[in-house]
């Protein structure tokens, strides 16, 4: 009231002797095209650590491929219509996103609780387990998928484990399997889930809980009511970083899978390298970036639409 | 009738004891303030009632039932939180509706006991907005109609109007004390605002280092506080030390100069004197009821009233005068000034009690 007051006075005073008043300040000059310039370098790098490659490969996937004559300059989808109408290729596009969705899903069944857990620890504890769980990523892929490649051995330490305790009688093969990929890379991974679910965990109100218990929830009403929905956005980023690393990955399918069991990374690479097929391997490569893409984007749009009221 | 009853309740953790034998009896239908500064204990009581914290002595009986021996899911109590703790993917509505689903209350009873809560608080138009899209003082309402819905046996209200701005608060402090008298639940209010206490409660238990330092009516702590603490956590007061002794008249205690008979039960030796600013006023020299005479150190107008601060044997005493044209004294002059004795408390010197106080407030 009193601060309304003493305003409408300055208007008045300032109404009363507008000869005294000094004109108002010239707006300083506006530099429309400013914030191009200052984004430039940015933008420069972008576009050439990213969209020249890019543009590159889906340039080279157009080329044609002839055993004697090597790569030919013309512009044809011929590399398009091969993958497409061969059951070869189908197979190793599904199996790349078969695992990505099961690695996907295992690190969200493991990765949340594992958050939460973290979450609800003491504060020694808590420190040292996180460094426990994020430990692996201090260590390259490659070592870390030999390690796998050691304990999966139909000698490896799991399945003598395995059949010294009398579970098995002959040994599991992980090496060269999609299961031994699928293992691998759920551990590989597993730190990005916990990560994303961690910083989403650090929003959420700890007396939330309390108050849903108050109310005669359950513990686990509560976390499936309460806690879980208001975590969702963590799960889904999550999951999308984890899908599109999973999809990607080439050291442990390599490693774990093998010539045997290829994937659509490893599958690109041996058709550059091996094959010196380039432009089908930069054929491969685009149709996993557009496959990847649709469908982060597809589920994402999903998630969103379900959970609404949690993302704004 | 007793209803709840807090008996040698305990909290202690590490390296200090947060709640220190509280015993406390509380009538069905009473509002009561855990009254403080931070750090007293009182939000540690509210979590031990409520649950969320094991007390490790003591017990609290509710309507006769052990309420420490029953799961924090099970006690069947309403807690308001300071955050509010709304579930924030529900609607209002939806939220309200958590504990009558809990309750597995069919649908639809469940929507009329939400509509007539939400109508309770004022918010019948809002049942189908999220919390983000409310403002504090509706989320505050929001989430006292999701906890008086499921008609607890308690209503724990812990700091429930300190994120709300002033104006806010007191609407929140009638409209919560309309409420109160609308369904007649029996409510805790945890608070370290005492305005807020003296305006709501039926009682005020004020707290201090997790100990009970009075439990009473809120004109009467503020009017015969037990203690220096209560004295001086209860708005202003001056806390003149003094002798507490036997004269003619029966038991009395002198102020420097002047001696105040004493009606309370105060043993002899040091003692304070605890009187408001505002019940002191300026007498004649040598008149009856004798005086404490000083000198005016200053005067500060305030608008409704004066502000003075008198310099005397027993130390500066302020002194506050209504603004109503009566003649009054000028800086640097010499004065008398004098109480009614019923209007003093008189309370053994505890130079410790008096010192946390100050910081407190």
């Amino acid at each position: 009231m009193s601060m309304a007051a003493s305003t409408d006075t300055q208007l008045q005073a300032t109404g009363a002797n507008p000869d005294t008043h000094a004109p108002p300040p010239r707006r300083p000059r506006r530099w429309p095209w400013a914030p191009y310039l200052l984004s430039a370098p940015g933008l420069a790098l972008f576009a050439v650590l990213l969209l020249v490659p890019l543009v590159m490969t889906f340039l080279l996937s157009l080329n044609s491929f002839s055993f004697y004559g090597g790569i030919e300059n013309v512009w044809q989808l011929g590399n398009y219509a091969d993958i497409i109408a061969d059951d070869y290729f189908h197979e190793v596009f599904l199996r790349t996103f078969r695992i990505a969705a099961v690695v996907t899903i295992l690190c969200a069944v493991f990765g949340a609780p594992e958050a939460y857990i973290l979450r609800r620890m003491k504060s020694p504890w808590r420190g040292l387990c996180l460094l426990i769980v994020l430990g692996p990523l201090l260590i390259s892929v490659v070592s870390r998928t030999l390690g796998w490649a050691l304990l999966f051995g139909s000698t490896g330490l799991v399945n003598q484990g395995l059949m010294a305790l009398g579970l098995i009688a002959t040994p599991i093969e992980f090496m060269y399997t999609e299961t031994g990929v699928i293992i691998a890379l759920t551990h590989v991974l597993v730190p990005f889930m916990v990560l994303s679910v961690w910083a989403s965990l650090q929003r959420l109100d700890p007396q939330v809980e309390n108050a849903a218990l108050s109310l005669g929830a359950g513990p686990l009403t509560v976390m499936r009511r309460v806690v879980l929905p208001q975590i969702v956005p963590g799960i889904l980023s999550g999951s999308i970083i984890v899908f599109a690393l999973a999809a990607s990955a080439f050291a442990t399918p390599a490693i774990i899978g093998g010539r045997r069991l290829k994937v659509a990374a490893t599958l690109a690479y041996d058709e550059f390298l091996n094959t010196l097929n380039w432009p089908l391997g930069a054929t491969v490569a685009v149709l996993l970036l557009i496959a990847n893409i649709v469908i982060i984007v597809g589920c994402n749009r999903l998630v969103e639409r379900r959970y609404k009221q949690v993302f704004e | 009738m007793t209803y709840l009853v807090l008996d040698q309740l305990t909290k202690r953790f590490a390296n200090w004891t947060a709640v220190d034998r509280v015993s406390l009896t509380v009538e069905k239908g009473e509002l009561i303030s855990l009254l403080g500064p931070s750090g007293c204990g009182k939000t540690t009581t509210l979590q031990m009632i409520a649950g969320f914290l094991d007390a490790d002595g003591g017990r609290v009986m509710l309507n006769g039932q052990d309420l420490l021996a029953k799961k924090p899911n099970e006690r069947g109590l309403g807690i308001v939180f300071q955050s509010y703790a709304l579930f924030p993917h529900m609607t209002a509505a939806e939220n309200v509706a958590f504990g009558l689903e809990m309750r597995k209350i069919n649908r639809a009873d469940r929507d009329r006991m939400v509509a007539d809560a939400l109508k309770l608080v004022g918010l019948e138009q809002y049942g189908d907005r999220h919390p983000r899209r409310m403002s504090g003082g509706q989320q505050q309402r929001v989430a006292l109609a999701r906890a008086l819905v499921i008609k607890p046996s308690l209503l724990l209200l812990d700091e429930p109007l300190s994120n709300l701005d002033a104006k806010m608060r007191e609407e929140m402090q009638i409209e919560l004390r309309r409420i109160q008298r609308t369904v007649g639940t029996t409510m805790i209010l945890v608070t370290h605002d005492q305005s807020e206490a003296m305006a709501l409660s039926d009682r005020v238990v004020v707290m201090n280092k997790g100990r009970i330092q009075q439990v009473a009516t809120p004109q009467e702590a503020y009017d015969r506080p037990a203690n220096a603490f209560v004295a001086n956590f209860l708005g202003r007061t001056n806390l003149l030390p003094g002798m507490v002794g036997s004269g003619a008249a029966g038991t009395v205690i002198t102020v420097a100069d002047s001696v105040w008979p004493v009606s309370q039960p105060v043993p002899p030796g040091p003692g304070a004197l605890a009187v408001r600013p505002e019940k002191i006023g300026f007498v004649d020299a040598g008149g009856p009821g004798g005086g404490l005479g000083g000198t005016v150190l200053a005067r500060v107008f305030q608008g409704t009233q004066w502000l003075f601060e008198i310099e005397t044997a027993a130390g500066r005493v302020m002194v506050i005068r209504q603004h109503d044209g009566s003649p009054l004294p000028a800086e640097r002059e010499r004065v008398m000034i004098g109480w009614r004795a019923q209007d003093m408390a008189v309370m053994p010197a505890d130079p410790e009690a008096d010192l946390s106080a100050r910081e407190a407030a």
